[in-house]
């Protein structure tokens, strides 16, 4: 079967589930009720620019989170025994198995005026602290979600790295720290701009982890799009230019990150 | 050395914590007498027989499965075909399909629902029909689809391109080096494609809450609802069996695995010593 | 007088309770060719390995000059490697790949331009400076290997393997170049291969190991003429090797005669293994040799011809310069000296 025609039914596809939904955010973006062209949608994200900045902030600060925290994780376990390391790495990824709802709900439980550490905290008389409804409750969220999506690629590509490029290194007088900074990062660089953008795109664009520990008062730029859509302020022509907005923001920072990473092929 | 050794131990245990404390909250709590989230008032399996007797969530949790199998079957067989066909395309029109089927992947979930609720609703308008299980059905196909690509095309690129040759060498027709040749050669990467598209179904919140209208739940959806009733213990139940469910699943495929290594790496001894 | 560079004492070296060096003992003669040399698992690549420090012994000592360093980190120890398969740094260009172990020297820029631009041209890759490491072909990358450890004037260069991956073409080419390098930079190489022509071509000395133990040590020549048991005489060219037994000094049987041979020294009757070099037999008219077979099967080798001698059940190979044909009978003759005499190994 050399034939291309046997893909022909996923092209119609793609066109339908894929090209004309997209399609659709850009023309309900530009248009009004009645379908004539505007721009007024667009320019209404001005009275949004403080969400669309917090939501870029959060996401900044959970994305470089991430980075701190899952990259000396990957390498830990990639410098493990390999019998060992597919036991570690499926341990780090179980959470991942469970609903992320169900996650976030659970940090709830842990984080509210009468939950377990205020609780803990109330044994010696501190508190109760406000713990939940702030910033810092939302970006652990998206941190505590999205870490493993760090540490997988960066350990993917680690493990690709030959161990006689290591050895080699060493031969020519790197000590430890000389090759994790000349031959470890530059080489896990692929890895590392993945899980950046893994973790930046459904951080910036998430409005459940917001809802759920930020209370309301910490709104991102996806509660706004979803109460466009579903919510009481049902306007799907703003929904539309936010998205379109939303969907801009990501193609600029995979630009941006694939960018860095256009070192050919690791040997 | 062996102090670097020592505070990298450290370190992963503290993350291992931060990832599975939620968790094990969550698990203990299942097990809780009383609706307090941060009390343990006593050891009850109430929680658990609530939960066997709530319509919505027995529903729903039905629901889920069968869009889920639905959805990943009907996404295997077009991503099947649409692997083969992309395999055979000139190197142009590959990278543009490639890249178009990204998308899905790439972008943020919430758009994916936005998008695709605009485009039913649009439907709506030339075919009369209800948002549930068809939309459903369809926007998760949508997002399972380019797994399933993704999963097969390194499989046909890895297959020796001698193989169809010989079959047809050794007296094949078309119909039956596809049928004999490739499709076995290609079938773990169909079956890890379906495996795939199905825990990203049953675990899909953001695209169905979008699609899903107001007559169709999937668990997701059930869940999301009960944690904006605050307090529902039976939360903690469905984590507990889902948690225990996976668990159990993964240790019995980490074990086949590490069996099958080891096992090999014992011939490769036994070959080298012989 | 001749200085020795690197010394092993007793090295024993297990992976996973396996032994893979059974205590070893060698010496390395400063500014030689030596190559380590013998079958795959033979132990060579891990003695290597030892000496650039990526390998720790179970017990032993390792001697540079007359320090003791198997405890010293590789990038402290004055041996650089050429790795098998190159181990070129993906992510840095043929000079960046070359200047890094200067670069880490903090050695001031135009001092490792120019060291760079003496080693590039040392190795015929001048023009190439800004390339990618994964645009070369394999033998531009072999010679950037080189270049990169030669570069940081080790008193030692190991190689592993270095021209496994090349084709037959050039890897006598860069086999007559690494001579010429290594000779002209008065340095000590230590070089593994279980290619024995290669051995034998570029090595001073050679090393012959098997099972983690060495066999023999010598000159090409010696090696080749002079093999101390039946394996070295059957992995170093081919050999026909016959069961034996050593009547008294310079007289043996086998192959139901008695020949005169030069050996001596060896206990009355001893079961013994007989090595004749297949170059070595002259082939006569039926009647006129010592012994008498037939030809089973000739294969035209472009120097040579080689045949299969069925004579009395053992089958002799035989290279000769003249073409017998299958079938015929044909009288062979063995002159004293290439009849070579070993004790038989002991069984392990």
């Amino acid at each position: 079967m050399k034939s291309k025609l046997i893909a022909l039914p996923y092209i119609i596809w793609m066109c339908v589930f894929t090209i004309i939904p997209l399609g659709l955010v850009v023309f309900f973006a530009l248009t009004t009720e009645n379908n004539e062209f505007t721009l007024s949608n667009l320019t209404a994200m001005n009275d949004y620019m403080d969400v669309l900045f917090r939501s870029v902030g959060f996401a900044v600060i959970a994305t470089i989170i991430c980075l701190v925290v899952g990259f000396p994780v990957a390498l830990f376990i990639s410098r493990m025994p390999k019998i060992k390391q597919s036991t570690m790495l499926m341990i780090v990824l179980l959470p991942m198995w469970i609903n992320f709802l169900l996650r976030t709900y659970a940090w709830m439980t842990i984080l509210e005026e009468n939950g377990l550490i205020n609780r803990f905290l109330g044994l010696f008389g501190i508190g109760p602290l406000n713990l939940m409804n702030n910033s810092g409750a939302v970006i652990l969220g998206m941190v505590y979600n999205y870490l493993p999506f760090m540490i997988l690629p960066i350990y993917s590509v680690m493990t690709k790295i030959n161990e006689s490029v290591v050895e080699a290194a060493q031969d020519l007088g790197c000590s430890s720290v000389n090759v994790l900074r000349k031959i470890t990062i530059p080489l896990s660089m692929p890895g590392i701009t993945t899980g950046i953008i893994s973790v930046f795109v459904p951080s910036v664009s998430t409005f459940i982890i917001s809802r759920m520990l930020g209370g309301g008062t910490n709104d991102l730029i996806g509660d706004i799009i979803e109460s466009q859509f579903l919510g009481n302020s049902y306007n799907p022509h703003l929904g539309s230019a936010m998205a379109l907005v939303l969907i801009v923001l990501v193609l600029l920072i995979m630009s941006i990150f694939n960018q860095t990473s256009g070192e050919e092929a690791i040997v | 050395m062996t102090k670097n050794r020592f505070l990298s131990k450290l370190f992963l245990y503290i993350v291992l914590l931060f990832l599975y404390i939620p968790i094990f909250v969550l698990i203990v709590f299942s097990f809780n007498e009383s609706k307090s989230r941060a009390n343990f008032t006593g050891f009850s399996l109430k929680w658990y027989s609530k939960l066997l007797h709530n319509e919505a969530i027995l529903t729903s949790l039905l629901n889920t499965v069968i869009i889920a199998l639905a959805a990943a079957l009907l996404a295997t067989v077009l991503g099947t075909a649409a692997a083969i066909g992309i395999n055979n395309m000139k190197k142009v029109s590959k990278t543009v399909v490639m890249n178009i089927t990204y998308i899905p992947v790439v972008n943020p979930e919430i758009i994916m629902g936005v998008s695709l609720m605009l485009l039913f609703k649009g439907m709506q308008g030339i075919i009369n029909f209800q948002f549930g299980f068809v939309t459903l059905i369809l926007s998760h196909i949508a997002f399972d689809v380019p797994y399933v690509i993704y999963n097969v095309l390194p499989k046909l690129r890895q297959m020796n391109p001698s193989l169809v040759e010989a079959a047809r060498d050794l007296g094949c027709n078309e119909r039956q080096a596809f049928f004999k040749v490739v499709i076995p050669e290609i079938m773990p990467g169909v079956f890890s494609g379906f495996l795939m598209s199905l825990t990203y179904s049953i675990d899909d919140f953001v695209i169905s809450y979008f699609t899903s209208g107001s007559s169709v739940e999937t668990l997701p959806i059930t869940i999301y609802s009960m944690t904006r009733r605050k307090v529902s213990p039976e939360i903690n139940a469905v984590s507990t069996i889902i948690f225990l469910a996976i668990i159990a699943v993964l240790i019995i495929k980490n074990y086949l695995e590490n069996r099958s290594l080891r096992k090999s790496r014992d011939e490769s001894l036994a070959v080298k010593n012989a | 007088m001749k200085n020795t560079i690197i010394s092993l004492r007793n090295a024993v070296v297990e992976y996973d309770g396996v032994e893979v060096l059974g205590g070893i003992n060698l010496d390395i003669v400063d500014k030689q060719f030596v190559t380590l040399l013998g079958p795959s698992g033979c132990g060579k690549t891990t003695t290597l390995r030892i000496i650039g420090g990526f390998a720790n012994m179970k017990s032993g000592e390792l001697y540079f000059g007359d320090k003791e360093i198997s405890k010293l980190p590789p990038h402290k120890r004055q041996v650089n490697t050429v790795f098998q398969k190159y181990a070129l740094f993906p992510h840095l260009n043929v000079y960046e790949n070359v200047a890094f172990g200067l670069k880490l020297q903090k050695l001031p820029e135009k001092e490792i331009r120019s060291r760079v631009q003496e080693m590039l041209e040392l190795v015929n890759l001048i023009g190439f400076e800004k390339r990618s490491v994964n645009r070369l072909s394999g033998g531009q990358q072999q010679r950037v290997a080189i270049a990169r450890a030669l570069v940081n004037r080790p008193k030692v260069l190991l190689l592993d393997e270095p021209l496994g991956a090349l084709d037959l073409k050039l890897r006598k080419e860069m086999q007559i170049e690494l001579k010429k390098i290594q000779q002209n930079l008065e340095i000590t190489f230590v070089y593994v291969t279980h290619d024995q022509e290669e051995a034998l071509t570029m090595s001073d000395t050679v090393i012959v190991m098997k099972d983690g133990n060495i066999q023999q040590i010598g000159t090409p020549v010696d090696i080749y003429n002079e093999p101390i048991n039946a394996f070295v005489a059957d992995f170093i060219g081919e050999s026909n090797i016959l069961d034996g037994i050593m009547h008294k000094d310079r007289l043996v049987e086998f192959a139901g005669n008695e020949f005169v041979c030069v050996d001596e020294g060896f206990a009355p009757d001893e079961l013994v293994d007989v090595v004749v070099r297949p170059e070595d037999i002259k082939v006569v008219n039926q009647g006129e040799g010592m012994l008498t077979g037939v030809v089973e099967n000739v294969i035209f080798k472009g120097v040579h011809y080689e045949m299969l001698v069925d004579a009395a059940g053992f089958k002799w190979k035989i290279h000769s310069t003249l073409c017998e044909n299958v079938g015929d009978l044909i009288g062979m003759n063995i002159e004293p000296f290439d009849i070579h005499i070993m004790h038989k190994m002991k069984e392990e």
